[in-house]
């Protein structure tokens, strides 16, 4: 049901998340999607209880980007596989566009990344990137730290290379895109300045022979060089997820930027970094620039989100409420 | 009638059937057989058809529904039992494991006594449109594009007179296929196949002519049925052509297109079920009365095929149906009716040139199997089923009893204490899961283990997958085993649902805004968008109800999770969970529903989510619906309900009254 007795203790339900209840967590993901007032009050405190009770900042959150068809769900399937293998837990955000009619929507994803039933190690839930509703945002976010909070590897998913894919691959710690060979897509991508976003480039279908190895020859002479990250090279692979070829050093890859990142103030202040960056998009989504003017500019929300130490779900709540309240700034 | 007139020889008359054990199965066949059946065309269980011992977990519920259990040589030896092979003619709708039950075929001709180049028949072994509709693939396309041509070589050779391969467009019908889609993607499968065999090196170019000789096809006839002869003669035509361009076949007869018929099952009703009978007989005329495209083979469907299982008087009503066509009327003493009437001409143009410029867009894709596995064949079957459905809600197509002239007088027909259908014994799956059971105990372990070895080697070493699997047939290997080392070779197949099909051309209507409008003042309430995950459990293929509530369901404004066939009862409680979905609908064809609800009820109570509300749709008798309610289940949804906005109106009623929401007026 909507609010049974876990939900409605959120001390409670952040233990069984960071435990890996399944239950739990899906009744988190479930409480995090609820717009209600009431709900949303219950999720910051939810979210509250799910920080203070995690010391470190564990976890690797991948987002995992590329054009329509580049088989991202083939290829996340397959390094569900690795991953498991390894012994590590896997949980999964996979974002699936909806009618802009109806706001209805097929979530399929689930279908190319078929899981044992009974891998308790492995969790996915599937997302409408909900246009009107004020973008995906609202949710994907929060429900990212939920899953980085009882898994290894927090996995998010997109559809597309639109600007809106790349803001919430940018909130991850690495970013994977996946090119499918010779679409032609990836020179596109590449003018547009959205290839300069990744920290893993993969060309998928390896196993099509010359057109992969030309798409992959295209993106390796204009990405083998840093990142604007700093002290990270990005590097430019092949792989098949069909045929099973190059995932193990794709996920090499992927832990390896991970390692970069390294651990303590430095992650967690790059994740907070992130978020807020995020945050205010979010902001500026929902009421505009002018919006984000009467909080006094992108800078002062910056500042402010960087600086405080409550929690970046309770700054953006109390936030909205200001632009929300009646007579309140956002007129 | 006078004595000189000279008649052509009837088509094969067959009944689709088969059920609970071979032994039961042989009865029914020797009594259809006396009663002037002149074929046989088995129907096997689901287990048997996708590669499942009877005692398998997901052959559970499963066993003898919806065709005979076969597991190993001694069911086959039962199921001909006092059938002399060398004189029959016998079609198997199989197709993931056809190599299998022919070599079982063969293996009990042998016992019999029969030369197995004697043997006459027809296996389906056209896996490609099992990825598009009925869903008994098991293997990815390159694998089972293999047995299938192995099977091919094989019979060719050893077995002149059997038909390797029933190419269907049947069941692309069923899935919603136009006539020209038929065509297009019919012939389109039989260029993929034949290219296959050609290219695999087993058939010399001399032999090559006989390999297309022996390609049949089985076809589909609807109620349209002016258009259906139409089609048929297309596909004659078409056939000729692409054989002599394409594989250089100069010799006549091996240029005839030679095909089987069910006529559609899809259309009929459950409303007025006495009505099936004549759309049935108008259907027949279809494949009959033009001679120069008639059916070498016919089967019936029976009237009540939509209300559950047809008892054996009503497979004879369906055979009797044949025989006054064949004997009685006087369709048989003439040449073609159509030749040289420009109507028919013109249609059967038409819809050639549609059908060429469908497989044009077919070969540029790469040809059938990469237009299979990008989901581009199966997405435009859902669009056209779409469009058929939208039709049949907004009137636009009539079917007499169900959205029009609905009023009836009660029906005698359905009177009965058996409600007018079979009911399936329940003892069944257990006597044959004992059997098998008994049989393996008692069979030589090390002469098993060494046919599968061979079956292993066949499979990685490329050899041919017959003699192989003969030599596991007479060794007493089982089903599942024959099965079970070729999927750990090949792999297992997901195939595309096709339900990602685009919203362009989406009819509004008043009714559609108003189911709207409830799904969103629901999602408001409950504060996030309403979910819905819709599921296939159980081994039936048969996705097409699925797949149109998902269709629907997105339109109105669900969230749907759909992933597809055949999933267990513990995957469709654990995805409902991870998923947060506010009700389930699950799809049973098969008539396990029973088995299966109990199932995933007994899981979503162990993962603690008992409280999700479950919903059924399918072929589901009333006694059993009764059953189904009284036990948990808040809807169930029969072929009846035609009313697609009704029934979305239900799911939110469900979905708010299972929430403690009050009831929208």
């Amino acid at each position: 049901m909507e609010q049974p007795a876990l939900t409605a203790d959120p001390a409670r339900l952040a233990t069984a998340v960071r435990r890996g209840e399944r239950r739990a967590l899906a009744e988190a993901l479930n409480l995090l999607d609820d717009r209600r007032p009431a709900s949303r009050r219950l999720a910051a405190d939810f979210l509250r209880h799910l920080q203070e009770g995690q010391p470190g900042d564990p976890g690797h959150l991948i987002g995992m980007t590329g054009p329509p068809g580049a088989g991202k769900s083939t290829l996340t399937a397959a390094l569900i596989a690795v991953w498991r293998r390894r012994g590590l837990r896997v949980g999964v955000l996979a974002v699936d566009p909806s009618s802009p009619i109806s706001g209805g929507a097929l979530l399929g994803d689930r279908l190319r990344m078929k899981t044992s039933a009974d891998d308790d190690g492995v969790f996915i839930r599937s997302l409408a990137c909900r246009g009107e509703f004020g973008g995906l945002s609202a949710e994907v976010w929060p429900m990212s730290l939920v899953m980085l909070a009882a898994f290894d590897v927090a996995m998010i998913e997109t559809v597309g290379v639109g600007q809106r894919e790349i803001d919430i691959s940018r909130m991850c710690d690495t970013t994977c895109f996946v090119a499918q060979p010779g679409s032609g897509d990836s020179v596109q991508f590449l003018k547009a300045g959205i290839l300069e976003v990744p920290h893993v480039l993969v060309v998928n279908k390896e196993d099509m022979g010359a057109v992969a190895r030309r798409t992959l020859s295209e993106l390796g002479t204009a990405l083998g060089r840093a990142h604007t990250d700093g002290n990270w090279e990005v590097p430019v692979l092949s792989a098949s997820a069909t045929a099973g070829t190059g995932i193990d050093a794709l996920a090499d890859a992927l832990t390896r930027h991970r390692e970069v990142l390294g651990a303590g103030d430095r992650l967690r202040a790059r994740r907070r970094r992130y978020q807020a960056h995020w945050i205010l998009k979010r902001l500026q989504e929902e009421f505009g620039s002018h919006g984000v003017g009467q909080l006094g500019g992108e800078q002062a929300v910056l500042q402010q989100l960087a600086s405080r130490d409550t929690s970046l779900f309770e700054q953006l709540e109390s936030l909205r409420q200001t632009l929300l309240q009646p007579g309140g700034k956002h007129a | 009638m006078s004595e000189t007139v000279k008649r052509d020889r009837p088509w094969l008359m067959r009944t689709y059937s088969g059920h609970s054990s071979a032994k039961a199965s042989n009865e029914l066949y020797r009594m259809n057989l006396s009663k002037g059946q002149t074929g046989l065309s088995v129907a096997f269980d689901l287990p048997t058809q996708t590669g499942y011992d009877s005692d398998h977990p997901l052959a559970r519920g499963e066993v003898g529904k919806v065709g005979v259990p076969i597991d190993h040589i001694g069911d086959m030896e039962a199921l001909f039992d006092q059938i002399p092979l060398d004189q029959m003619n016998t079609s198997m709708t199989i197709n993931a494991t056809a190599p299998w039950l022919l070599a079982l075929y063969v293996a009990v001709a042998e016992r019999q006594g029969v030369d197995p180049k004697q043997l006459q028949g027809t296996t389906q072994n056209d896996v490609l449109k099992e990825y598009l509709s009925r869903g008994t693939y098991i293997y990815p396309p390159g694998p089972s594009v293999r047995l299938t041509t192995d099977l091919i070589s094989y019979t060719v050779e050893n077995i002149p007179k059997w038909n390797p391969t029933n190419i269907c467009s049947y069941h692309l019908q069923e899935a919603g296929a136009t006539p020209t889609q038929e065509l297009a993607y019919a012939l389109s499968t039989a260029i993929t196949i034949l290219d296959a065999v050609r290219d695999s090196g087993q058939v010399t170019p001399q032999r090559f002519p006989a390999v297309v000789g022996r390609i049949s096809f089985f076809v589909n006839a609807g109620i349209r049925f002016v258009e259906e002869t139409c089609k048929l003669r297309a596909f004659n035509e078409m056939w000729d052509k692409l054989v002599q361009e394409r594989y250089g076949v100069s010799d006549e007869k091996q240029r005839r297109f030679r095909y089987g018929v069910q006529v559609n099952s899809l259309g009929l009703t459950e409303s007025q079920p006495e009505n099936n009978v004549q759309r049935i007989v108008l259907e027949m005329l279809a494949v009959t009365l033009s001679k120069n495209a008639r059916a070498r083979a016919i089967q019936l469907p029976a009237w009540n095929e939509a209300l559950g299982l047809p008892r054996p008087w009503d497979q004879q009503w369906a055979l009797r149906m044949q025989q006054v066509l064949a004997l009685e009327t006087d369709l048989l003493e003439y040449g073609d009716l159509f030749d040289g009437s420009p109507v028919i001409a013109a249609k059967v143009q038409e819809l050639i040139a549609g059908a060429e410029a469908e497989m044009t867009s077919v070969q540029e894709q790469g040809g059938m199997v990469q237009a299979i596995e990008s989901g581009y064949v199966k997405r435009e079957l859902v669009k056209s089923h779409t469009r058929r459905i939208r039709d049949i809600e907004s009137g636009d197509l009539k079917i007499v009893g169900v959205n029009c002239y609905t009023q009836t007088a009660e029906s005698p027909l359905t009177a009965g204490t058996d409600s007018g259908i079979m009911k399936v014994d329940v003892q069944a799956e257990r006597d044959q899961i004992a059997a098998l059971q008994a049989f393996r105990a008692n069979r030589d372990q090390a002469q098993v283990d060494v046919s599968l070895a061979a079956l292993r080697a066949a499979a990685l070493g490329g050899d041919n997958i017959m003699p192989c699997s003969i030599a596991c047939a007479r060794a007493g290997v089982t089903t599942g085993e024959w099965s079970e080392v070729l999927r750990e070779v090949f792999g297992e197949y997901r195939a595309p649902t096709g339900i990602d099909i685009a919203m362009a051309g989406q009819v509004g209507s008043a009714a559609m805004d108003e189911v709207r409008a409830r799904v969103r003042r629901t999602s408001e309430e409950l504060g996030r968008p309403l979910r819905l995950l819709i599921g296939k459990p159980g081994l039936d293929g048969h996705s097409n109800g699925a797949e149109q509530i998902a269709v629907k369901g997105r339109d109105a404004g669900f969230e749907i999770v759909y992933e597809g066939i055949r999933l267990t009862p513990a995957h469709i409680a654990r995805a409902a969970q991870e998923e947060g979905v506010h009700l389930i609908g699950l799809s049973v064809l098969s008539g396990s529903h029973l088995e299966l609800v109990e199932d995933i009820r007994a899981e979503l109570a162990t993962i603690g989510a008992s409280e999700l509300p479950l919903i059924i749709g399918g072929i589901i008798p009333e006694d059993d619906a009764r059953q189904l309610l009284t036990h948990g289940v808040q809807a169930v949804f029969t072929p009846k309900d035609v009313d697609m906005n009704a029934i979305m109106n239900k799911l939110v009623d469900i979905i708010r009254r299972s929430n403690g929401l009050e009831a929208l007026a």
